[in-house]
């Protein structure tokens, strides 16, 4: 420690050098915050606590199959189901058909099992009076300019109405408040409506339902849970398969990209380029230290110190460009979320990406370091002083 | 101010590069060969820039920067783009301007449309339609559904969705470019599939003879066919069957019409407009499935900008370090030279060309990388508009390497001017007395 001030001298005494390289690597670090908050919210999408208690139970024979809603009396006889709710694809869009909503049409006590989605008591009950009511997230209500109590037209880009418009009207009843920050992203996108009035509306629908989501009361009985209701429809015309939420989730982000491999490859990418490149300044601060390290040498420094030293060097110049890079990550990644209109939730930044981000920087600052590092070690006094 | 007037044109250069097309670009490097060759200023600048380049051999790790840096910025950007090429390039083959595709009104896509009997009855007889031999117009109604199928490379029980399009007898005339290439078609009436090429790879049991479960029915596969676009990524089966499993009844999700005149697709739509029967959207199938391929082709293309951007800057500064650190090393020949009558312009021209020359070497190399690594590589996802994952190939098409060339001089050309510009302006008694 004590050599600290030693090591940021030699590291900025080419400043223009130095800077250029930390510019460097900070983009690079930039990149892999980015990328792993990408990654991470595929990964971690639906791994909550909370979505470990849900299960969801949908057409064994596709997710576009609707199941019938007499299935809902039975699944809640089953033994460690708590409750038993439902839900519709709606397929909304506001305005433009481009303009897609997540919009779900949900049985009355649908958000008893969402605890993310805060609604106030008043609010609450505003929207079960109201049948043509309406529930929107935050991020979605600021994203329209809509306010409580507004009547919006809405398209369905699936469902039209017994007369053949696909132009619904709502009445917005309240506001989804998320209170799980990780996926606020999701929620705060979410629109609401009730799935009665839903089912009156389109013939297409007649009483089914699109899927089920079911609380468990133990989570380690989820999987027996899980069997037991799809035992209750097995051989009939509409099967059902149940999973947990978060395998579910897993599943679907798997069937839409490979991310984590897109985000290894170019990681990989740009890592490599950034290993030779400050490998290069490194190699060229010590050559042109040589005299320095050897005086360094001369008046008593061991050879081990010296080598020390310079890997030290490195090291801090991957951790200083490093975690500048991750910190502009954090306050970017808000900013791309608002900016996708909720088409890319990214969580922030994580302890783990933090914890990779810092262990890839030690890696790469002891790689690169080693090389110039062995060759001061391995100076000698006296060529070196005569620049041989 | 200096710095600021560097910025700006750098911006303006940037800002023109981007719209020039290849032949511009072609113009421009001829026009620079012929100043080199034909002017002093010209004849001094190819001087300067031999010495340079025949010097690089001994600065080989850093040299390797530049091309190494810009070879991974190239790489990557020509990677993501040859993605979107490729996807966008399947949808868009699916599609062509003589066949139409007619949908209920205000539908985005085949999936979320219905027609019912009497609609499809009525859009088959809709003049404009092509007739094949017997007389009978060439319109394919279909229903397109989705099927839970197991995965290839799962674990567990994992399973995928892929998209099942219901046909009659017509579809063959309609979409001639399908082929059987393994087995035989269904027989009408059974529960008998063929599966798309692309749908075999990605799904397990997909093979002709073997059985597969849909929902509780065990369907025979009875042949692989090829279509070389977004139809392999579908299983197909005779629609009746379909349409008893889905409880779709006599409703159809779609008619696909191959139209009588290759250019008659606004009077077809007239003609369907004016039905007052019908409430129908109908469009191009070529537009149809180049509007689907939007969106995804949209977000494929800024993710590898973004990408791309974010490595150029690294690049960039990695180039500028090492031409800083070349020019610092050179800095008493370039002073000699000045003192001897060199004027400004050579000096600057002649490190700018030693950098994009680099710069060039490190775009090839990220191109070719690429191209061998990735053109043809196989991808999926579930498609915008489809409810099946959609399998593609990564294309690298000669206007994505271009794009990538591109980048890769722009980051050699600002990585190259600062430097170029510092060796040009220092003082040259400053420069001569530097050791």
């Amino acid at each position: 420690m004590k050599y600290l001030h030693l090591i940021w001298a030699s590291l900025f005494r080419r400043k223009t050098r130095t800077i250029l390289t930390l510019v460097s690597i900070v983009a690079a670090f930039l990149l892999f915050g980015l990328l792993d908050a990408v990654r991470t919210s595929f990964a971690e999408a639906g791994q909550s606590a909370n979505g470990a208690q849900r299960l969801q139970t949908g057409s064994r024979l596709s997710f576009i199959q609707a199941l019938p809603q007499s299935l809902q009396a039975r699944m809640e006889q089953v033994p460690g189901v708590k409750t038993v709710t439902y839900a519709n694809w709606f397929g909304g869009a506001y305005q433009d058909p481009h303009n897609q909503v997540f919009s779900f049409a949900v049985a009355p006590n649908y958000l008893d099992l969402y605890p993310e989605m805060s609604v106030s008591d008043a609010e609450r009950k505003a929207f079960a009076d109201t049948r043509t009511g309406l529930l929107v997230g935050e991020g979605l209500m600021r994203r329209f300019n809509w306010k409580v109590g507004d009547r919006i037209p809405m398209q369905s880009t699936i469902f039209p109405d017994r007369s053949g418009s696909k132009n619904w009207v709502f009445d917005i009843s309240g506001v989804i408040h998320s209170t799980d920050k990780k996926a606020a992203g999701f929620f705060d996108q979410m629109m609401l409506l009730h799935w009665t009035y839903f089912d009156d509306t389109t013939p297409y629908n007649r009483g089914q339902v699109g899927w089920y989501v079911t609380r468990v009361t133990d989570v380690n009985q989820a999987d027996r849970v899980a069997k037991a209701i799809d035992a209750l429809s097995a051989n009939s015309d509409h099967e059902t398969k149940t999973m947990t939420e978060q395998a579910a989730t897993a599943n679907w982000m798997k069937q839409i990209a490979d991310i984590g491999l897109i985000v290894t490859s170019i990681m990989g990418a740009v890592f490599f380029t950034l290993m030779l490149l400050s490998g290069n300044t490194m190699m060229q601060a010590v050559r042109e230290r040589t005299s320095e390290l050897a005086v360094l040498k001369t008046i008593g420094f061991s050879s081990t110190s010296v080598l020390a030293m310079v890997l030290a060097e490195s090291v801090l110049l991957l951790v200083l460009g490093g975690v500048i890079g991750i910190g502009l990550a954090e306050p970017l990644i808000p900013l791309i979320s608002k900016g996708s209109n909720g088409m890319l939730a990214l969580p922030p930044v994580g302890l783990g990406s933090w914890a990779l981000g810092l262990s890839l920087m030690l890696g790469i600052g002891v790689l690169v370091g080693a090389l110039p590092a062995w060759s001061a070690m391995r100076l000698n006094i006296v060529d070196a002083l005569a620049r041989r | 101010m200096k710095t600021f007037l560097l910025i700006l044109l750098v911006a303006v250069v940037l800002g023109a590069w981007i719209a020039l097309p290849w032949q511009a670009a072609l113009v421009l490097a001829a026009l620079f060969a012929a100043w080199m060759a034909a002017t002093r200023a010209g004849h001094r600048a190819a001087s300067v820039a031999g010495v340079g380049i025949s010097t690089l051999g001994q600065r080989l790790g850093s040299s390797a920067v530049i091309v190494v840096g810009i070879a991974g910025v190239v790489g990557v950007l020509v990677a993501m783009l040859a993605m979107a090429e490729g996807y966008a390039e399947t949808l868009r083959k699916t599609g062509s301007e003589d066949t139409a595709l007619v949908l209920r009104g205000a539908s985005a896509a085949e999936v979320t449309s219905g027609l019912d009997h009497d609609s499809v009855v009525q859009i088959a007889q809709t003049a404009g339609i092509a007739r094949d031999a017997k007389g009978e117009p060439l319109a394919s109604a279909e229903l397109v559904v989705a099927a839970n199928l197991p995965l290839k490379d799962a674990t567990g029980d994992d399973e995928g969705s892929v998209q099942l399009r219901g046909i009659g007898a017509e579809v063959w005339a309609v979409r001639p470019q399908v082929k059987i290439v393994d087995g035989r078609r269904f027989t009408p009436g059974l529960r008998e599939l063929i599966v798309g090429r692309g749908a075999a790879k990605q799904f397990a049991g997909l093979v002709p003879g073997h059985t597969v479960r849909l929902g509780s029915q065990t369907w025979t596969v009875a042949g692989v066919f090829a279509s070389g676009d977004a139809l392999e990524s579908e299983i197909w089966a005779d629609a009746n069957v379909v349409a008893e499993m889905y409880e779709r009844g006599s409703s159809r999700n779609s008619v696909t019409v191959r139209l009588a005149d290759p250019k008659g697709f606004p009077a077809f739509k007239a003609a369907l407009g004016a039905n007052p029967q019908l409430k129908t959207e109908a469009s191009t199938t070529l537009d149809y499935f180049s509007r689907q391929s939007e969106g995804t082709t949209k977000v494929i293309r800024a993710i590898g900008i973004v990408v791309g951007a974010i490595m150029a800057i690294g690049a960039m500064f990695g180039a500028l370090n090492t031409m800083f650190a070349a020019v610092a090393a050179r800095a008493r020949e370039i002073a000699t030279l000045r003192a001897i009558g060199f004027a400004g312009l050579p000096v600057v021209v002649a490190i700018l060309l030693e950098t994009m020359l680099l710069a060039a070497a490190g775009g090839v190399l990220g191109g070719a990388l690429a191209w061998l690594v990735f053109n043809g590589y196989a991808a999926s996802t579930m498609a915008a508009g489809s409810v099946g994952k959609l399998s593609f190939e990564l294309h690298v098409t000669a206007g994505v390497l271009w794009q990538g060339l591109k980048w890769a001089l722009a980051i050699g050309f600002i990585g190259g001017l600062f430097p170029a510009v510092r060796a040009a302006t220092m003082p040259v008694t400053t420069a001569l007395r530097e050791l």
